[in-house]
């Protein structure tokens, strides 16, 4: 850990996005859970933590009037994947948030700070992905509002300016409705990122709608449009196509969780069977 | 030191364990926070943030097992460091230090942490409870007991913060069907593969628990 660290524990969000201003090196912190274990390693040193969980407005996961639901920055994984709202409408992002980590590790890591780490392997960002989430962000100009399909740009990248302090999640009420699975590959169970992961959701209507999203085989989590849009010309029949498709999305690379081979391989059954679960 | 009970280093003994500052310069880490709503209006200007020179020591007080303690932590210090280092209760682990553990589970208001992910700082004015603070006098208390009486480890590394995890999950939910007892205590390892007498431990310590 830095030597020379200095740590501020605003209650307002304004007050911490000045104070984050004034400070070049500074970071914000929520869980910890990417943040720290960074510092310690070495391979971050901001100068200044500024703690946002004091900040009530963060801590606040609220119901909104089109059916869908605002996630402070401050909240735990946990509460997210056991809230009524999230399971009766947005399962899927239930699913993912699950295989983050152990339990305890989820009382501490927030889905903001699992969107803001920006990994490949963002387990929930495959949710947020594929329900559409916004990301509402604090700045010294004011606050404005992200679709999360344009949030990722790379590992460890946002489209986050230096000092933009995500405020909340937003998951519209449009989204509510789909179920699936998020099939996960991984070293081990609950101590290890995701090799592969893999959701495939669907909304019955006339014509079903489908959802097909990646973690771990791009430099981003990624949406497969192309897959979910055959599959809802075509229903669960051309769940081969469509993991034809995903395949050919992905980007993986090779490293010490797996092969671009294997994960390449893995995209095409998952996907297949995601599809064929929910034919 | 080892009982835990001594707070030599504590400041209002030890007048401070500071290297490098002193009782004077002390800033709580909000104050900086009323002073710079003025940068607000006037971000050009350079902020009136009232420095506390990096690294320097802060004031902290924590509420330890029941007693209060007031401490000089650095910004860096995890408040594992500080149990351990600063107030000598080295009941509690430390193992990878990354969270992927659970050796160094303590409760925080009540509910089971890593003390490794949790900066010393976080914890101001909070309700720390260690493996220290579960004895009933000179007797274990119920959870250590069941992990006793139900041979619940080896080597005994992860004891404290297995103890420590169930005694979160019990205060939360006092009669754990054994899949929410897998799921309580599935953030701490266990190098031994103790895991089939801990989550027997846990069951009977419910057991425990509801008799008192
Ligand atoms: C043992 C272990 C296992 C893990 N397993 C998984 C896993 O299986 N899957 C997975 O996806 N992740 C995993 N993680 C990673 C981690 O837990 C998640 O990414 C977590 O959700 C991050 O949230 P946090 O609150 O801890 O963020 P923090 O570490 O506090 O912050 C994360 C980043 O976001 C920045 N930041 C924080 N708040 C804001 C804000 N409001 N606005 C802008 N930027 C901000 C921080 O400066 C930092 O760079 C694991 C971590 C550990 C330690
Ligand atoms: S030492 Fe804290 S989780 Fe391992
Ligand atoms: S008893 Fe040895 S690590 Fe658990």
């Amino acid at each position: 850990m830095p030597v020379d660290l200095d740590y501020l524990s605003p209650s307002a969000v304004d007050d911490a996005v000045a104070l984050r201003a004034s400070r070049p090196s500074a970071a914000f912190l929520l869980g910890g859970t990417d943040l720290l274990p960074q510092m310690r390693s070495g391979r971050r040193s901001p100068e200044t933590l500024i703690d946002l969980k004091r900040i009530p407005e963060l801590h606040e996961i609220r119901e909104n009037e089109d059916g869908g639901l605002s996630v402070g920055a401050a909240v735990p994984l946990a509460d997210v994947e056991t809230h009524p709202v999230v399971l009766s409408r947005f399962p899927l992002l239930a699913e993912c948030s699950k295989t983050v980590g152990a339990w305890p590790l989820r009382q501490r890591a927030t889905l903001a700070g699992n969107v803001c780490n920006a990994s490949p392997a963002a387990d929930t960002a495959v949710a947020l992905l594929a329900l559409d989430a916004v990301v509402n962000v604090a700045s010294t100009t004011g606050r404005l509002a992200m679709a999360i399909s344009e949030l990722f740009l790379g590992p460890g990248q946002t489209a986050l300016m230096a000092g933009d302090l995500v405020t909340e999640i937003v998951l519209p009420g449009a989204a509510a409705g789909f179920r699936g699975s998020y099939q996960r590959l991984s070293r081990r169970k609950g101590m290890d990122l995701a090799t592969v992961g893999v959701l495939v959701g669907k909304r019955d209507g006339a014509p079903a709608s489908w959802r097909v999203a990646l973690a771990a085989v791009a430099p981003t989590p990624l949406r497969v449009a192309a897959a979910e849009e055959l599959l809802a010309a075509k229903g669960a029949s051309a769940a081969r196509e469509a993991a034809e498709l995903a395949v050919a999305a992905c980007r993986p690379i090779t490293d010490l969780r797996g092969s671009a081979e294997y994960r390449r391989e893995m995209v095409g059954v998952l996907v297949r069977r995601g599809v064929e679960s929910l034919g | 030191m080892a009982d835990g009970k001594d707070d030599r280093n504590d400041l209002d003994t030890n007048g401070g364990v500071s290297r490098r500052g002193f009782l004077g310069s002390v800033v709580p880490a909000a104050v900086g926070v009323a002073v710079a709503r003025e940068a607000l209006s006037a971000p050009a200007a350079a902020p009136a943030v009232a420095e506390l020179p990096a690294g320097e020591p802060a004031k902290l007080t924590l509420v330890v097992n029941g007693r209060t303690h007031k401490v000089l932590v650095e910004p860096r210090d995890t408040l594992l460091s500080v149990l351990r280092e600063k107030l000598g209760l080295t009941g509690t682990k430390p193992g990878c230090e990354r969270g992927e553990c659970g050796a160094c589970t303590v409760l925080i208001d009540g509910v089971a942490r890593y003390s490794c992910l949790t900066l010393a700082l976080e914890a101001d004015g909070k309700k720390v409870t260690t493996v220290e603070g579960l004895m009933e006098g000179e007797e274990l208390g119920p959870v250590q007991k069941a992990f006793v009486e139900e041979d619940a480890f080896q080597c005994g590394y992860c004891t404290p913060g297995q103890v420590m995890a169930a005694e979160g999950l019990l205060r939360e939910n006092p009669e754990p069907g054994l899949d929410e007892i897998r799921h309580g205590m599935s953030g701490n390892l266990c190098r031994c593969g103790a895991y089939a007498h801990i989550f027997k431990a846990v069951d009977k310590a419910a057991r425990f628990r509801k008799e008192r």
